[in-house]
């Protein structure tokens, strides 16, 4: 399926959970919040929450900034 | 210092945190995450804002600000820069409030990229909301009395109002909007951007201001750790005068030497 993370479309298997997607893009052990589709998915859902093809998700962490 | 410390006892409130230091200081432009922390640690600041943005953007040497953040030293206040609605700064603000686990944010919300000027109605309307949604709101403005106000009894728990336009340095432009707004607050009044120099977070302190929030300032300097020092003495010097209460400026002198008991001494017509 196709998905946009962070602006690039990817291809990715189906049936995947967020944390999979995260680890995938060797993300899973950081400090990151996930939005799909403009909306916030909290961390305790990321081993459940499936990816649907289409989803636009953001990957997001801190940066310096005034 | 070896004098009693004459502000031991002078905390600023912002919902249910305190704070010694009424410096809060910007993290972003600094050459290195070094220079950083040694402007911050120089700084005296206990609050730091940081923003958020797409995962991957690391330093040239693959490492993450908050590697260089120590969270028992500093607390990271979560901003929504960069947003240009009050629906995009919901989001980011909910995303901040994700990473850190802190329900507090700086609201911004910015009219246009050339200006940088805060869009009075977004923010008010993402004030609302984020308030409805459980968050200290520290809301950046305009200096502005009536929205000001209008913040404040949306629920915001800071305003803060502009000096200039963010990282203009260009000092407290608007001194009397910023008395209006001081004289009327009943929360605290934060001066957030348009500092350039210590002399600027001096004038906002004198004015009453419970706390200056800077980036640029101290991060442009030339050298920043020595204007982080300058501003944390500036900051001081500005809360300490504000609360001795500075003498009302008068047309003519008033000489502090007595007249009596001069020898005799000759006196202009």
């Amino acid at each position: 399926m196709q998905v946009t993370v962070n602006g690039e479309r990817r291809e990715m298997a189906e049936d995947l959970t967020i944390l999979q997607l995260l680890s995938q893009v060797s993300l899973a052990n950081r400090r990151v919040a996930v939005e799909i589709n403009r909306e916030l998915v909290t961390r305790s859902l990321h081993e459940t929450r499936k990816i649907n093809p289409g989803d636009v998700i953001e990957i997001v962490s801190l940066v310096g900034g005034g | 210092m070896s004098q009693v410390d004459l502000l031991a006892d002078d905390f600023v409130g912002l919902g249910a945190y305190k704070f010694r230091s009424r410096l809060f200081v910007g993290t972003g432009k600094y050459a290195t995450f070094e220079l950083m922390q040694q402007a911050l640690a120089q700084s005296g600041c206990e609050v730091v804002t940081v923003a958020v943005r797409r995962e991957r953007l690391l330093d040239k040497q693959n490492r993450n600000i908050l590697d260089f953040l120590d969270v028992k030293k500093y607390n990271l206040l979560p901003n929504t820069a960069g947003c240009f609605s009050a629906e995009d700064a919901i989001r980011v603000a909910r995303l901040g409030r994700e990473l850190l686990e802190l329900d507090w944010v700086k609201l911004e919300v910015l009219g246009d990229t050339k200006t940088l000027l805060p869009d009075p109605i977004g923010t008010f309307e993402a004030t609302k909301v984020l308030v409805k949604e459980g968050f200290v709101v520290l809301a950046y403005t305009n200096d502005d009395p009536i929205l000001a106000k209008k913040l404040a009894e949306e629920g915001a728990a800071a305003v803060m109002p502009l000096g200039a336009p963010i990282g203009s340095g260009q000092g407290i432009l608007n001194p009397n909007n910023i008395r209006i707004i001081l004289e009327q607050a009943s929360v605290p009044i934060i001066v957030d951007a348009g500092v350039g120099t210590a002399s600027d977070v001096t004038v906002a302190m004198e004015l009453g201001a419970a706390g200056v929030l800077l980036n640029t300032g101290i991060a442009m300097a030339k050298d920043p750790i020595k204007m982080a020092r300058a501003m944390r003495y500036a900051v001081d010097a500005g809360r300490l005068a504000y609360l001795a209460g500075r003498i009302p400026k008068k047309l003519y002198a008033s000489a502090s030497s007595p007249m009596e008991g001069r020898i005799d001494l000759s006196v202009p017509k």
